[in-house]
Parts: structure tokens; C-alpha cells; sequence
């Protein structure tokens, strides 16, 4: 049971989250303007890491915020979390 | 008088979600060590407001308190409490306001609250749901050992203490939990679960009142 | 010692009464009556006896019969009652035919400082981190604290160890903040400190358990730091007739001895490789049992222990071994010759002693991502650097658990760990303590890390007698010919032999199984490791892990407000995701085809009513709503004008149906989107997510209504005049109140919004009220000769219109256009959730499954959801039935199916697949009833 830390409500158990995926997919600018090739790697394809990972969750049963986690995907370490529209952050 | 009628069939006619369970909770409460009771009908608006605008300023004062900014806090202002849900959204509690017209205006809390929301900047929303969820009062000695049997927040009195609130979850169903006293904890939750919740917490609270 | 002192108890063992004392585990107890076979072994049936004194048991498995039947439990772990009633396990244990009474349930806890083991390195820890003001949990698997203490009866501090381990217990539990846990396991340790633990609360007490009392409690524990002094296991090499009744670990003799005033047997051989089995020798021959030799496989044992047997008389045997243990059934003889060669000699006895040196109990700390090192001088492996790996662990370890050997050592090392926590808390850390005082230490000789003793020549040289895995039966010939079949990893071994796999987990043989196979392979253990620890580090009844979420309590179920009438009503109840919603309403002798086929003309030639409460709604309001709703429905929704109603279709991006429902506009900037009933979060989800991650600037609020309102479906020729008669003040005329709109109004004097809306294609009307009306509401527009339907008539209406039940009709394949919707989806919106994925070419695919209707042949025959289609004697499964009822306004069955090329196919005929049986069925159009929709406006 990972202990995920809300940037709003602090720790809570994993319980409470739901996994949103990789962290800063963007929704096309234009889809209409998009080969169905790139249009299905917008669809369908995401990295899987062995390490740290930028990915999404929401708190659900909670505030219903969605943020971003880097975790380490072997570890389950969370590195950082920060609010959705701000950048990666550097990890040394 | 044809008003008057109406307004004394309507509240004749409401039933809250654990009107069943008067008397368990009752012989729940007998012991002394716990006292469950559901208190109904309580108004209850969701409120989203950006908390820095001039509109919420506004609404603080009709509430009579500034909306709480720390996640997770919750301030009573007279009869009223709001509480915190998000970083633009409270719940705020009040008295049985009886019943008002569906969309009409009126003096309810709402009314007032939209009237200070205003128009003219930033967008807010006050939306009535009194009767989305009902309301637990789980109090007593052995109240926080009933909840922790469901709740894996830290409740112990220096985290979780009075002037604290949580959308969370207890056994399987998510709630709103609010630390009103020491030993006096509300407990929201959706009307159709309330029943679920309700069997759940005496079942929980069977060890501490036998 | 044979009227031993305590209150007496009495029980059952395999058909035998005896007396036991209070506080007796089953085996102290069975060891003080001489019994000494206990159980019969899995594999081999051979018998077996008590090995160890503890959790680590892995021969004498017994099943409990009385109070309440459980398989598979050690009997040196059960604590015997009045009354109870067990025997030994005959290989397999047999779980309860019965549901089980006693009641289970969860705490979740969390603290500073977890330590996890109370013996004299755990209390120190907890001691410590207590004295700190950390909020401090201690738990340990006995009944009582002291650890090694209970079964060594060294002195601490001038007390006898078991009283000075009470004491301090006592105190830490007196303290606020500090929780002491006896019979409580720590299982599992999982990600950021999470610690699971189970507590065995009532199984002592027997009949006199109380009734709410929760008989095992899961802990759920998340602790900030852990201290894990878990203590060590003792071992044993492996040489023939090991496994034998009579073979036990030296340090569980020494208990049953010192805690229990138990001898288990009279005259004893002892088989060491270590020092710690000389003060056991000592005493158990101070209660009588006669040591009639020490095998020490070393040159030079630890000169003192060697003196203190000289003067006890008890001969050491240094450099010596125990070839063999003899005996039919149970041990009889010993075995006895120098290693290197030379005269062997067969010593009776009916205990034999032995201990191969102790291995650190590791398992949580691994569990947790720790890394182990093999430590040469205690010949085991033991907790690395916490700091080592990517992950830092919030963890500590102290005293035997990371090799610590002694008794002060122990001691001093747990207040360390205790105060180490406490800093990496963040606590001040008090001044430090003088360390209790411990006066008798001999100090220690070196041990030898001895695992197999060679077979004697023609004794047991085949190795099927050397036994690794006494649980499984797991020989060293069957480790040799694992390596033998070339297998070289220890996981691999364990997996083809099942050694370690037991119930014990191999505690007592893991590293006995990892020696064996690097000797075989020539390597070192060090190097070869040990096979992957994982939770539960004990077993578990899954009656505990359910705790209170079983019987009506097992998952949350949602009911709407009328629910209680549609009980008193006999309905029998569909599960609609958590919902409870009533299914059908039978009439006296009515089964549930004639109720259905009843309802349905009800609505279709009457009037009719369903509670349609279950429906999620979600207020979505602000100046940007219905741009929101324009990007997440297939259709346009900002052309609606206040007043009026649209039903909608939300895709996912890959363009594959979602939800449904109707989006209700109330006010320029307000709209009340409806979701389906088992949808109701998810859409709400999906908005939020939307709003949240990629339209942030959009000045919009959603916020769920479901329970607000209580909602009323009116269904029929009939609805408007019902409506009327209720709603006095509401003009109901088609004109004036038209299909797709809204109004508010008093209904049965309740303050309701009305919406023209139909899932039928009969005129109908929702009425909504807030939930606590929703009961007056339904008993006054029944009151009116309404006849209630359920969720089947529901069911047979819409699919007799085409309507798809999205998650019924549709699996998340399925596009509007296959489920004959295409007008649904809008050619005017530039964008929208799922408009790209329209054009790709495996959603323009003209052999797509689409929806279409079915008509069996026979106009009797129902065709079950989930049947496959096929051309008329072809086996390419064209598609499946989605949904099949019975129709009373048809006159006969019917289904709606995803065929592929369903709609090119109208008017075939195919069979549909029934096990052997093809049943022919003619392939439709999915509007089967009403299609011009001429009904819906009464």
C-alpha cells in the first residue's frame, strides 16, 4: 500500500487514488491534423520504464485533484510530486 | 392555507436515509461509551469559488467567516461549518432549512450565498446537496476506535482533532469526517450508503457497547 | 515435575483426554502427558513429532476440531483451552463445513517507532523510542513478551528474564502513546512502511471467549520508522533419521524445560556446532533429564560450558557427529562417531538435541527491499545496509535478528536501534540509559557452520533419510537430484523439490536448503543466496484478511430512497453495480416471465412506473459548460435552449462508446448531465480529468447530484393523465409541456422537476424530488393505480426500441456509428473526445460488429446473452447476443446482437450457436418496436 503524498490533502494510502498513466501526454493540438499513424501513438503508446516515471493520479476518494508523481517503477520511491501545468522537476 | 398545507405534508412526508435506524442507534448509544445518532434534513451546499477572488470574499462575510484555505480544515461560523473539500471547493453546513422551491429564490442559505457570489466576476457555483448526503454524529470514549476499525487516516486527538475535516474513506464507502469536539466525530456520507455505513458502524461499535 | 504447578485444563487430543496447565501450548502440553508422535507427514506418511517451540514449527501440525474446526495450525503455537478438542493432521489438514461465527475484524494504526518483536533487543527499542515521546507500537507473535527470555530464563537486571520483560512491558502499555500487541504476528511489510499484523485475540479463552470480541484482528500499521527485532531461528543440519519424534531443536527443549517445567523427553544426546546448546544441556539436566552426551563437531567448545559439564558430569564429545537417529517410530538411539572416521557407537536415547547454529529472522526486513549479507561468523545471512539500495529504508534491525549473539549484546543493540529511530523520526534523542545488567556471559568459542553430516556406510547413505524439509519431505537426495537435473539457481531448487514451500515456509530449512545445493554445485552458500522472501511471513486465515467485509457487510450496497418499499413489495433485487434496484414485482403465483410480460404491457397499453433513482447526475455549471459538454459529447449541446432536454453520447478518445445519457439545460450557464447507473463516478472522473489536465481555462464546476434527487419514471398511454391528476398546476398538454423538456412543479404537493424524457417510446415522464421525498413520492404516484416495474421490463422496453444498454450492449469496442447511432455524432463541431478515431481505417471497417435486432425462429425460443452466431453450417463466429427477452408487445422472443456486417446482413438468416444445438434466427433491423416513433408523444 503505497502512502501517495496529495499535494493538497498530504499522505494517503494508494487506496484512495486513481492511476491516470503517463504524466505529459497532451491531448493534439489539432487531431484532425494528425496522420492516423501519429493520431495512434497519441492512442495507444506510452512509456514503461524501468525507473523513475512521470505519471498521473488523481485523488478520488479525496479532494479529487489530479497531480503528477515521479516514481520510481522498480522501487516504488516517490521522487517528487507537483501540481498538474507545472514542469517536470530535475531530480538529481 | 393551501401553503401552510402543503409545507406541513412536505416535511410529514420527508424521510431521512437512516430514519430506519432510530432505534438501533439508540440501543447503540444506551452504554454510555458511544453515542451514534443520525442528525437529518442538515442544509448542506457544495460551494466552488476561486479563494482568492473578490466573490469569495463576499461569501466569507454572508458566511461570517473566511473560507478556510488550509486542506482539510473546517470553521464554524454561529450555526453554520464549512468545510473544506478541495482548493476551490467547501462544503458548508447549516441548519434544516425546511423546504424551498425548486430553483426559486427565497432567504435559504443558498439564496444568500449565490446573492453574494454575485455575477459580475470570476464564476461560482453553489449547488444544493442537502440531500446528497446524510449525517452521522459518532461520539464518546471509544468513538475514534470505532471509526479506526474503517479509517486509515491517523486519528489520534494531535492530528486529526477538533477543526479538522477529510474526505476519506470508511470500510468501503467515502465520506466526509469531521472532528467537531475531542470526542465527536460527523460522519457524511451518500445517502444510498447510508445505510451500509450505518450497519457498518454498529457492527464496528458491537465490542465497545456490550 | 510431574504435578507441575497452574491451573489446570483440560482437552482432547486424538481421541484421548489429558490435563495440560494454563498457559500450555498443545505441545508443551502433549510433551508434559509423553506424547510425543503428533502428526504424520505429508508425503512419506511417516510420523512425526514437536521440533521447535514456536512459529517455526514445521512437523507437528495439528487440526482443531473444538472450539471451532482450523486445519494446518503448529501445535507449539496453539495455547490450550477447556474443552479443546484437536488431533493430529494426517498430511492434510480439512477446513470447517460450517460458516465460521466468531467474528474478525481491522484496526488501522499508525505510529513513530514499530518494533516488531518483544524480546530483549525489541523491548529495549521501544523502551527507548517511548522515552523519547514517540508514539510507539510494540508487537510480538507470543502470548507473552520477553522473546528468548521465556525459554533461556536469564537473569536481567537480577529478575528472572520472563518477569523483568513483563515489567517492562507493563510499563511501556501504561503509557499514552505506547501499544503493546501479545499474540500479534507482523506478516507482511510493504511499501512506506506499511505493516500488516495479525492478533490472535480470543482463540485462548475458548468457550469463554467473549461473543464481541473479534477473535483474530488484522493491524493495519503505518509507522513512520520500524525497529525489526524479530529475533532468530535455530537450525539444524541434516543427517539421517533427522526427522524423526525425539529430534529437537535444543533451544525448544531448553523452553519446554524453563517456560513451560515440561521434559520432553529422559535421557538426551545433544548434536551442537555452536555454544548456545551447552547451557540448554545444563538445563534440562538440572530438571532431571539425563544428558547422556555432547556431540560438539568442533575441536575446542567454549572452555567455560565445558567446565560447567565436567562438573555436571556430562560427557563432550568434541569433534564427534551424529551419524544417525534410530528408532521405529520414534527416536530410540543415537548414532554417535568421531568426524574423521574411526569406531560409531549407538547411544540409547529418546531425545536428541540439535542445533546447527541460528539464523536471523529476515524475512520483514527483506519483504521491505532490504538486502541480506552472509555473515561467516554466525554462518547465515544477515540484514545489509539499509542505506544500500535506490529505495532508503525507514527501517532498523537489532539484536539476533542482524547476528547479534549474546544476551548484552542484545540489550544494548535494541536501545540503539530504539534511539536511531527515534532521531530519524525527528525526535530529540534523551540522554542514554545505563544498559540492564546481565551477569552470567561465558564467553563464546567459535561455531562451525556444519550442514550435512555424511552417511555412515549403509546407514542412510542413499541420503533419502537426510532430510532438509521436514514439512515437505524434502530429502538431500532430492536437493542432489535437482542439481543433478541441472538446476542452479536456489529459486529453481525450490520450485522442483517444494522445499521452503510449506506452511512453515522452510524458517527452520531455508538456508539448510541453500547449503545443500551449493554444496552440491561446489559453491559457496554465501554466493548462492536464498530463495526471495514474501509476505504473509506466517499464515493467515482468510477470515481474518476479510475482517468485517463479508456476510452484508462484504461490499458496500447502495440503495435509493424507495428502496424499503420495493422489499415490502417482494421485488426480488438486481445488483446494478453496488445498487440493490427491485427487478421485478411479483404478484401472488406470478413467476417472473408472467410478471414481466404483465408489467410491460402495463406500460406500453396503461400506465407504469420505475424508480429511476439509480441514474447519476451531475450539476455542470458556469459560463464554460456547455462548451465542455460540446467537447465531451459526440452531439452538440450548446444549441440546446434553456428548457429543453438531449440525450448524448460521450466516446473515449479512441472513439469507442463510453456513457450515455441525457443532458438537461437549466439555465444559460447550467446544465444537469445524467449518467448510467453503474457510470456514475467514472463520468464524473473523466470530466474532472479533463477539466483538470487539459482545459484548465475553461470556467466550469461539476459537482455530483445523484443521491440529491430521487426520480420517478411515469410510463404509458396514461402518464399524462396521471400526471395531471398529481400535478394540478402543470399544464401537460403535448404543446405546452412537448417531448425533450423540463419543468418544475408540484407533484403530489412536492416541489418535483418534471422532464418529458423516454426509455421506452411510450410517452413518459421522469419526476424528480429531493431523495428524502422520493418514498411519499413513489406511494402517491402509485397511490394513482400505477402498476411498478422493474429493471427486466426496463430491460425488454428499450431493447424492444433499439436502445443500447451501454456495458450490456457494448464492451468498449463499439462505436456510436455500430450501435446505428451515427446521428448522434455531430459533422458540424471541428473537435470533440473521439471525432479523429472516427476516420481511422479500423472504425470505417465495413465488417465491424454492429448492433442489430434478432427474431429466433421459434418465436418461443429465448436466446441467452453471450451466444456466438454463425452462417448456416459455418463455424467464423460472426458476432454475439448482447441481450434476449421475451416480448409481450411482440408476441413473441427476441434479441439485439453485435454481428459483424449486422447491419448489410438485415433480413439473413443465421444460426446461433447453443453448445451442439444451432438455433436459426433471422437477422433484423435493431428497432423492432414502434419504429417511426409514433407512441412517444401519447
Amino acid at each position: 500500500m503505497l502512502l501517495i503524498p496529495c499535494p493538497w490533502c498530504g499522505p494517503r494510502d494508494e487506496i484512495e487514488f486513481h492511476y491516470g498513466g503517463q504524466a505529459h501526454v497532451a491531448y493534439p493540438e489539432d487531431p484532425a491534423a494528425l496522420s492516423d499513424e501519429e493520431w495512434a501513438r497519441y492512442l495507444f503508446f506510452r512509456d514503461n520504464p524501468k525507473g523513475r516515471f512521470a505519471e498521473r493520479w488523481s485523488h478520488s476518494a479525496g479532494c479529487r485533484r489530479w497531480f503528477n508523481v515521479v516514481r520510481d517503477t522498480a522501487t516504488n520511491e516517490i521522487h517528487a510530486v507537483y501540481r498538474i501545468g507545472e514542469p517536470r522537476p530535475v531530480i538529481a | 392555507m393551501a401553503e401552510r398545507r402543503n409545507a406541513d405534508r412536505r416535511s410529514a412526508d420527508r424521510r431521512s436515509p437512516l430514519a430506519g435506524f432510530a432505534a438501533r442507534f439508540e440501543t447503540a448509544s444506551a452504554g454510555g461509551a458511544l453515542r451514534l445518532a443520525e442528525i437529518p434534513f442538515l442544509t448542506q451546499l457544495n460551494l466552488r469559488v476561486d479563494a482568492k477572488s473578490p466573490a469569495a470574499e463576499r461569501i466569507g462575510r454572508a458566511l461570517g467567516t473566511t473560507l478556510p484555505v488550509e486542506p482539510g480544515s473546517a470553521v464554524r461560523s454561529g450555526d453554520l461549518t464549512v468545510l473544506w473539500l478541495g482548493p476551490d471547493e467547501w462544503l458548508v453546513l447549516g441548519p434544516d432549512e425546511g423546504e424551498a422551491e425548486i430553483g426559486a429564490g427565497g432567504a435559504g442559505l443558498r439564496d444568500r450565498l449565490v446573492e453574494a457570489a454575485g455575477s459580475a466576476d470570476g464564476h461560482v457555483s453553489v449547488v444544493d446537496v442537502s440531500a446528497q448526503r446524510t449525517t452521522l454524529v459518532l461520539a464518546g470514549a471509544r468513538a475514534r476506535d470505532v471509526l479506526a476499525h474503517g479509517c486509515a487516516l491517523d486519528l489520534h486527538p494531535r492530528v486529526f482533532g477538533p477543526g479538522r475535516c477529510a474526505q476519506t474513506l470508511l470500510a468501503r464507502a467515502q465520506v466526509v469526517l469531521v472532528a467537531r469536539e475531542t470526542d465527536e466525530f460527523w460522519v457524511l456520507c451518500r445517502s444510498s450508503f447510508a445505510g451500509y455505513v450505518a450497519e457498518w458502524l454498529l457492527d464496528a461499535a458491537a465490542e465497545y457497547v456490550t | 515435575m510431574t504435578s507441575r504447578p497452574g491451573e489446570v485444563v483440560r482437552f482432547r487430543f486424538d481421541g484421548r483426554d489429558y490435563e495440560g496447565r494454563r498457559g500450555d501450548t498443545l505441545a508443551a502440553a502433549l510433551l508434559a502427558n509423553g506424547v510425543r508422535r503428533v502428526s504424520t507427514s505429508v508425503q512419506l506418511g511417516q510420523p512425526r513429532g514437536i521440533f521447535s517451540a514456536g512459529g517455526e514449527e514445521p512437523n507437528a501440525l495439528v487440526q482443531i476440531e473444538t472450539p471451532f474446526p482450523e486445519p494446518m495450525l503448529p501445535a507449539t503455537t496453539v495455547e490450550i483451552c477447556d474443552g479443546l478438542v484437536a488431533t493430529g493432521l494426517p498430511g492434510k489438514g480439512r477446513l470447517a463445513d460450517r460458516p465460521d461465527p466468531a467474528r474478525y475484524d481491522t484496526v488501522h494504526a499508525h505510529c513513530d517507532v514499530l518494533v516488531v518483536g518483544a524480546g530483549p533487543a525489541g523491548l529495549m527499542a521501544a523502551a527507548e523510542a517511548a522515552r523519547g515521546g514517540a508514539r510507539v507500537i510494540l508487537a510480538d507473535e507470543r502470548p507473552a513478551p520477553g522473546g528468548s527470555l521465556l525459554g533461556t530464563a536469564e537473569a536481567v537486571d537480577g529478575l528472572p528474564g520472563r518477569r523483568w520483560a513483563a515489567e517492562r512491558a507493563a510499563e511501556l502499555d501504561g503509557l499514552a502513546d505506547v501499544r503493546v500487541l501479545c499474540r500479534t504476528t507482523v506478516f507482511g511489510h510493504y511499501d512506506d512502511n506499511y505493516l500488516v499484523a495479525v492478533e490472535r485475540r480470543t482463540n485462548h479463552l475458548g468457550a469463554a471467549a467473549p461473543a464481541t470480541t473479534a477473535r483474530e484482528r488484522i493491524w493495519r500499521i503505518r509507522a513512520r520508522r520500524v525497529v525489526h527485532a524479530t529475533g532468530a531461528h535455530e537450525r539444524f543440519p541434516a543427517f539421517a533419521g533427522n526427522d524423526l519424534p525425539g529430534v529437537m531443536l535444543a533451544g525448544a527443549a531448553r523452553t519446554y524445560v524453563n517456560q513451560y517445567g515440561v521434559r520432553p523427553g529422559r535421557r538426551a544426546v545433544v548434536l551442537t556446532t555452536n555454544d548456545t546448546a551447552y547451557p540448554a544441556a545444563l538445563d534440562l539436566a538440572a530438571a532431571g533429564i539425563e544428558i547422556a552426551a555432547i556431540v560438539d563437531v568442533r575441536q575446542a567448545p567454549g572452555e567455560e560450558w565445558a567446565r560447567r559439564c565436567a562438573e555436571r558430569g556430562i560427557d563432550v564429545l568434541t569433534g564427534h557427529v551424529v551419524t544417525a537417529a534410530r528408532g521405529a517410530g520414534e527416536l530410540s538411539s543415537v548414532v554417535v562417531a568421531p568426524e574423521d572416521g574411526g569406531q560409531a557407537r549407538d547411544v540409547p536415547a529418546d531425545l536428541l538435541l540439535v542445533s546447527g547454529g541460528w539464523t536471523p529472522v529476515v524475512h520483514l526486513f527483506s519483504q521491505a527491499g532490504g538486502t541480506l549479507r552472509f555473515d561467516e561468523e554466525i554462518g547465515a545471512f544477515v540484514p545489509g545496509d539499509t542505506q544500500a539500495r535506490d529505495v532508503r529504508l525507514a527501517v532498523e534491525v537489532a539484536g539476533s535478528a542482524r547476528g547479534v549473539p549474546t544476551l548484552s549484546g542484545c540489550l544494548r543493540d535494541g536501545a540503539e536501534a530504539g534511539r536511531r529511530a527515534l532521531a530519524a523520526a525527528g525526535f530529540a534523542v534523551p540522554d542514554q540509559a545505563p544498559p540492564p545488567a546481565v551477569e552470567d556471559e561465558p564467553a563464546a568459542a567459535p561455531a562451525r557452520h556444519l550442514w550435512l553430516v555424511p552417511a555412515a556406510d549403509g546407514d542412510g547413505d542413499d541420503y533419502r533419510e537426510h532430510f532438509v524439509d521436514l514439512q515437505r519431505d524434502v530429502t538431500v537426495a532430492d536437493v542432489l537430484r535437482a542439481t543433478g537435473a541441472g538446476l542452479r539457481s536456489v529459486e529453481h531448487v525450490k520450485r522442483y523439490t517444494t522445499a521452503g514451500t510449506a506452511h512453515d515456509q522452510g524458517r527452520t530449512s531455508g538456508l539448510l536448503t541453500s547449503a545443500i545445493t551449493a554444496h552440491a554445485l561446489g559453491l559457496d552458500v554465501a554466493d548462492l543466496g536464498v530463495t526471495t522472501f514474501r509476505a504473509p511471513y506466517a499464515p493467515v486465515s482468510f477470515a481474518a484478511l476479510a475482517g468485517r467485509d463479508r456476510g452484508h457487510l462484504h461490499d458496500p450496497v447502495r440503495v435509493t430512497a424507495m428502496h424499503d418499499w420495493h422489499v415490502a413489495r417482494g421485488a426480488p433485487l438486481e445488483n446494478v453495480g453496488q445498487w440493490k434496484r427491485p427487478w421485478y414485482y411479483p404478484l401472488d403465483g406470478e413467476d417472473m416471465t408472467a410478471a414481466v410480460l404483465r408489467e410491460c404491457r402495463a406500460a406500453r397499453e396503461d400506465v407504469a412506473m420505475m424508480d429511476a433513482s439509480t441514474l447519476g447526475k451531475i450539476d455542470v455549471i458556469g459560463p464554460d459548460a456547455a462548451e465542455l459538454l460540446d467537447r465531451l459529447y459526440t452531439n452538440m449541446m450548446s444549441t440546446l435552449p434553456v428548457g429543453s432536454i438531449r440525450y448524448g453520447v460521450m466516446c473515449r478518445p479512441d472513439g469507442m462508446v463510453f456513457d450515455d445519457g441525457t443532458v438537461i439545460r437549466l439555465a444559460e450557464d447550467h446544465f444537469l448531465a445524467t449518467t448510467t447507473t453503474g457510470n456514475a463516478a467514472a463520468v464524473l472522473d473523466w470530466m474532472e480529468e479533463w477539466l483538470q489536465t487539459e482545459w484548465p481555462s475553461l470556467r466550469v464546476h461539476c459537482t455530483s447530484v445523484t443521491e440529491q434527487w430521487a426520480t420517478v419514471a411515469l410510463v404509458g398511454p396514461r402518464s399524462r393523465e396521471v400526471l395531471a391528476g398529481l400535478a394540478p398546476g402543470l399544464d401537460v398538454g403535448n404543446a405546452s409541456f412537448p417531448f425533450m423538456t423540463w419543468r418544475d412543479a408540484e407533484v403530489a404537493g412536492i416541489p418535483a422537476r418534471v422532464c418529458r424524457i423516454s426509455f421506452s417510446g411510450e410517452l413518459a415522464y421522469e419526476i424528480n424530488v429531493r431523495s428524502w421525498y422520493g418514498l411519499a413520492l413513489w406511494e402517491a404516484v402509485n397511490a394513482a393505480g400505477v402498476t411498478p416495474y422493474g429493471t427486466e421490463t426496463m430491460h425488454v422496453l428499450r431493447a424492444e426500441k433499439g436502445y443500447p444498454i451501454i456495458g450490456q450492449d457494448t464492451d468498449g469496442t463499439v462505436t456510436p456509428q455500430d450501435l446505428g447511432m451515427a446521428w448522434v455524432v455531430s459533422k458540424k463541431k471541428a473537435d470533440f473526445i473521439g471525432k479523429r478515431s472516427f476516420s481511422r481505417a479500423d472504425t470505417v471497417r465495413p465488417d465491424r460488429k454492429q448492433l442489430v435486432g434478432l427474431l429466433p425462429e421459434d418465436t418461443g425460443r429465448l436466446l441467452p446473452e453471450g451466444v456466438h452466431l454463425v452462417e448456416p453450417g459455418g463455424t467464423r463466429a460472426l458476432g454475439h447476443v448482447t441481450s434476449g427477452y421475451r416480448s409481450a408487445a411482440l408476441g413473441r422472443t427476441f434479441a439485439l446482437a453485435l454481428i459483424s456486417g449486422g447491419r448489410e446482413r438485415v433480413g439473413e438468416r443465421l444460426h446461433a450457436a447453443m453448445g451442439e444445438e444451432m438455433i436459426p434466427v433471422t437477422v433484423t433491423h435493431h428497432v423492432l418496436y414502434d419504429p417511426e416513433g409514433a407512441r412517444r408523444d401519447g
